[in-house]
């Protein structure tokens, strides 16, 4: 699949912002003042900025609302749900901390539960394809998730939750290689099956139905981008897990510590997410002697 | 709505005979032809007289080598356009309810004045049979010629789709599967007809029928019946000495 940048960007931030509300809806970090507004500011404007990154790639854009209507069947639709919901219900607990009015923080607790929502519905939109064999499974959500905890974790400076979730999410991103790598072949569907031509013979590409590459090959027969796949995989897991946990643990306690540890983060988990789109093979490639 | 329906009136679609399928890619223009002038956006090209021309089409056309166990290898052609499925993944995934499937004779449509261009209905098909129009920004897929089989305008003859009415040798039959009498369900009936990727439970309407088998070219001689007479009389005597001599 094309790794979008409008769509990594997408994902990548709004995943992390969300997880930046939740720690600060729980009340795990609760900044006063203009250290408030800064904090909340910058949960609401990764969530919100991711939002919008998502809509570059919409051919009608001017139409997103419409995108509301389907929630009872299309997880993108309940994506844009939840979002919406959960920034709302976030809205008082961050007018209270930076103005000091002390509400109850009750909304900040069932909002940073909604945070998690979010991102879950967000990874269910690539989880429910089974067209796309190395996404159609648990490791997505479970992948997604823990992305959202680590970030939200090493922005708001919690050390514990950080270890937390860079463990969490050394697992998922190892369940999702792991399972991924498999996939394909055991969804079972090569080009004799896809055709029905094994029940003849074996089946090979004689001829393409088009001299030059189509919306298909362009969208979902990306191959181009898999060029850098093995030097890839150890940025992952080495930029998004495993140094932001080293730094916290090292070095000292410090705004600029887990400044550093969220951007190394953050690279890691755009890479991660470009693998993510570029290693997924869509069926429709085999009718094409391709994947 | 992106609701499926529990059950249509009729399942309208295509049977598609890879037996008679020469490749000549009629359909795939008849369809661009057609679509392009009626229904919806117009399917766009971008660079068409370029070195790199990309386009929007309904249907297309792949050309594959099989080679069987025993005998030469065939050249099978392969038309792909939308299956029409009574499970579509493609309308459930849709956010703004552009894509759905009608109930009463199960075409699969788009609705374009809601759909934003998200391209997720064309992730969700697994049988690449839907693309995104650069120009419009809205996504195309064959319409099953809703803007013909239903037009009383037009001569009877031609309601049916433009790639059925125009298939040299008809190899495209277009009909109602749910009736198990009409003309597509008896082809199915008797040759076979299959469907696509069954696993994945899209349930497709259309279904295609498998080319016939070959005949095995003989090994024998054609002689070998005669090389077998038993010679009587005057040849049969004769038939004996010479077989002494040699
Ligand atoms: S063939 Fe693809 S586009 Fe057509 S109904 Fe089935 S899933 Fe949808
Ligand atoms: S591209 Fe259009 S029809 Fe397809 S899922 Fe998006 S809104 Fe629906
Ligand atoms: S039925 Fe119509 S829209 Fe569909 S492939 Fe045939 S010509 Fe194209």
């Amino acid at each position: 699949m094309k790794p979008a940048p409008s769509v990594i960007l997408f994902t990548v931030l709004s995943g992390m912002g969300f997880g930046l509300l939740a720690f600060l809806g729980a009340g795990f970090v609760q900044p006063v003042g203009w250290l408030a507004f800064f904090h909340w500011g910058l949960g609401y404007g990764l969530a919100v900025g991711g939002l919008a990154a998502s809509t570059f790639h919409l051919g009608n854009p001017q139409r997103a609302l419409k995108a509301f209507t389907q929630w009872q069947t299309s997880w993108l639709s309940r994506e844009a749900w939840a979002s919406v919901l959960t920034l709302v219900l976030l809205a008082p607990v961050a007018l209270s901390d930076w103005l000091g009015l002390g509400w109850p923080r009750v909304t900040g607790l069932i909002g940073a539960v909604a945070c998690f929502g979010t991102v879950f519905t967000t990874s269910m939109i690539y989880a429910q394809i089974a067209a796309v064999p190395r996404w159609n499974n648990w490791t997505v959500p479970a992948m997604f998730v823990s992305f959202e905890l680590t970030g939200g974790a090493l922005l708001s400076g919690q050390v514990l939750p950080a270890l937390i979730g860079c463990s969490a999410l050394i697992l998922a991103l190892y369940a999702h290689k792991t399972k991924g790598d498999v996939a394909f072949a055991k969804r079972g569907q090569t080009l004799g099956k896809a055709t029905g031509l094994d029940q003849v013979g074996s089946a090979t590409v004689f001829e393409q139905p088009h001299t030059s590459p189509n919306y298909l090959m362009r969208e979902m027969i990306y191959v181009v981008a898999r060029k850098h796949i093995a030097r890839l995989w150890p940025i992952a897991f080495g930029a998004a897990a495993i140094l932001p946990a080293v730094l916290v643990v090292l070095l000292p306690y410090h705004l600029l510590t887990f400044a550093l540890a969220a951007l190394i983060h953050l690279m890691g988990a755009a890479a991660s997410r470009w693998l993510f789109f570029a290693q997924a093979e869509h069926v429709v490639g085999l009718y094409y002697g391709q994947r | 709505m992106t609701q499926l329906p529990t059950h249509t009136d009729k399942k309208l679609g295509l049977a598609i005979d890879l037996d008679t399928c020469v490749g000549c890619q009629a359909c795939v223009t008849a369809c661009k032809g057609w679509n392009d002038q009626g229904y919806g956006a117009a399917l766009s090209d971008q660079n068409p007289y370029g070195a790199d021309p990309y386009g929007t089409f309904l249907n297309r056309v792949h050309s594959y080598q099989v080679q069987p166990d025993i005998g030469a290898a065939q050249i099978i052609n392969f038309p792909r356009s939308c299956l029409h499925c009574e499970d579509a993944p493609c309308v459930t995934v849709c956010p703004t309810g552009a894509s759905y499937k009608r109930t009463e004779d199960g075409i699969v449509l788009v609705n374009e004045d809601a759909c934003i261009g998200c391209g997720l209905c064309a992730w969700a098909c697994p049988y690449g049979a839907r693309e995104l129009d650069q120009a419009a920004g809205v996504m195309k897929k064959c319409t099953l010629c809703v803007d013909r089989i239903y037009n009383e305008n037009l001569p009877e003859e031609d309601r049916e789709p433009a790639c059925v009415r125009t298939c040299p040798t008809g190899a495209r039959h277009f009909g109602d599967f749910a009736d198990p009498d009409s003309k597509v369900s008896k082809l199915v009936a008797e040759r076979g007809g299959y469907d696509l990727m069954p696993d994945l439970k899209t349930k497709p309407t259309n279904k295609y029928l498998p080319p016939r088998k070959k005949d095995i070219p003989q090994e024998a001689s054609l002689l070998a019946p005669l090389l077998d007479i038993q010679a009587t009389g005057f040849a049969g005597w004769l038939d004996k000495v010479l077989g002494k001599l040699g």
